[in-house]
């Protein structure tokens, strides 16, 4: 990608061909838009939770009882469902295990940004080891996410009482969910779900361009930008991961 | 980077520790947001003060995100506008639907009785 083209007529236009309008490359110019159409995706996702979270009724002690209980009357806290972590079992931990998944995934793309910087240097060392790193932090958080989704599926120990009949049901799944409206097991799947697929598929590139990186197609290629492009992606990830532990988690 | 290096020289540059240095700031802005957000659930009482202070350090993690990790701060202009303006459009959905669900909500929970039914199956 030869931005130094030496250009022979200066009347040329900007989109004419032989340089790179916004300073960016084709590859990481369009890397943008399709991140920007994402964005608008998982902000839909993110406000159809929202809308169908504040179309139901909210906990009110005063009104559902003192202490909090499921019940598919209002929308549950999600301080009491996504309290377990590993190897702790029984006890109310919130937030514990989901501020260590977002640990790991900040983490991943600080390696990620650290293997950007040495692909800015050629050096193919220091970038194989920073990729590998990225590789192991995205595994990690998928392992974390499966977990948390086999908890989420396997419920917890009171169960619900169904309105239809009186047996219990514990966790959730796509139609029925012990731990309120089931607009809300669908959400949590759908929306943690559609992330843990960017995060696949985000491994997925980053195993691709740090095989490349390996074989040293880049070295051959006189550049790293690959490693910047998948980048983006890969900060895009932690980007909604950011939100999701706010609107899902948080509050 | 916006400029894109052709020129193949061989042998490695050594690490810049100014680039370095700038990306451990941030990761440490980073933690130190999500540690006090976690924080903050645990220590203040749920309710729209904390939902906004949640918010507010959610985009401040976001801006060091996607203006130091993902660069464009140091893109050029034309390239941040066309990234951040259309973004301008999930603001705007985000009001629209949020009023449309308090209608909703209106509609569907306008009897008052129907939110009390849990303390009555309360054993």
């Amino acid at each position: 990608m030869a931005t130094t083209a030496t250009i022979k007529s200066p009347s040329k236009s900007t989109w004419s061909g032989g340089q790179a309008p916004m300073k960016a490359s084709y590859g990481k110019l369009m890397m943008w838009f399709f991140l920007l159409s994402d964005a608008f995706t998982f902000s839909a996702l993110l406000i159809t939770y929202g809308v169908i979270r504040y179309s139901y009724p909210q906990y009110n002690p005063e009104i559902h009882g003192e202490v909090f209980k499921f019940s598919t009357e209002y929308w549950p806290i999600p301080d009491y469902v996504f309290d377990g972590v590993p190897f702790l079992h029984g006890m109310h931990l919130p937030l514990i295990f989901v501020s260590i998944m977002t640990f790991i995934l900040i983490l991943s793309s600080v390696t990620m940004v650290l293997a950007v910087e040495a692909g800015h240097r050629r050096d193919r060392k220091d970038v194989e080891k920073w990729m590998l790193w990225t590789i192991v932090g995205g595994l990690t958080f998928l392992g974390c996410q499966a977990w948390e989704w086999s908890h989420f599926i396997t419920g917890k120990e009171e169960g619900l009482k169904g309105v239809a009949d009186a047996t219990k049901f514990f966790g959730a799944n796509l139609v029925q969910n012990q731990y309120g409206p089931q607009g809300f097991a669908d959400l949590f799947f759908f929306i943690t779900g559609f992330h843990g697929t960017h995060v696949f598929s985000g491994v997925v590139l980053n195993f691709i361009v740090f095989y490349n990186v390996v074989v040293g197609t880049y070295d051959k290629r006189g550049h790293y930008e690959m490693v910047e492009k998948v980048g983006l992606y890969w900060h895009f990830v932690d980007l909604v991961w950011v939100f999701v532990f706010t609107f899902f988690y948080l509050i | 980077m916006a400029n894109i290096n052709t020129e193949n020289t061989t042998g490695t540059i050594p690490r810049n520790k100014e680039t370095v240095n700038k990306i451990i700031k941030v990761t440490a802005i980073l933690a130190v947001v999500t540690l006090i957000e976690v924080g903050a659930a645990y220590v203040f009482p749920r309710g729209l003060l904390l939902f906004a202070f949640f918010i507010g350090l959610t985009l401040v993690k976001a801006f060091y995100i996607v203006s130091e990790f993902m660069h464009l701060k140091y893109e050029t202009k034309s390239l941040i506008w066309s990234i951040m303006l259309p973004l301008l459009f999930v603001i705007w959905l985000l009001v629209a639907l949020r009023t449309e669900s308090a209608e909703i909500f209106q509609t569907k929970f306008s009897d008052e009785t129907k939110t009390e039914i849990p303390v009555e199956n309360k054993e």
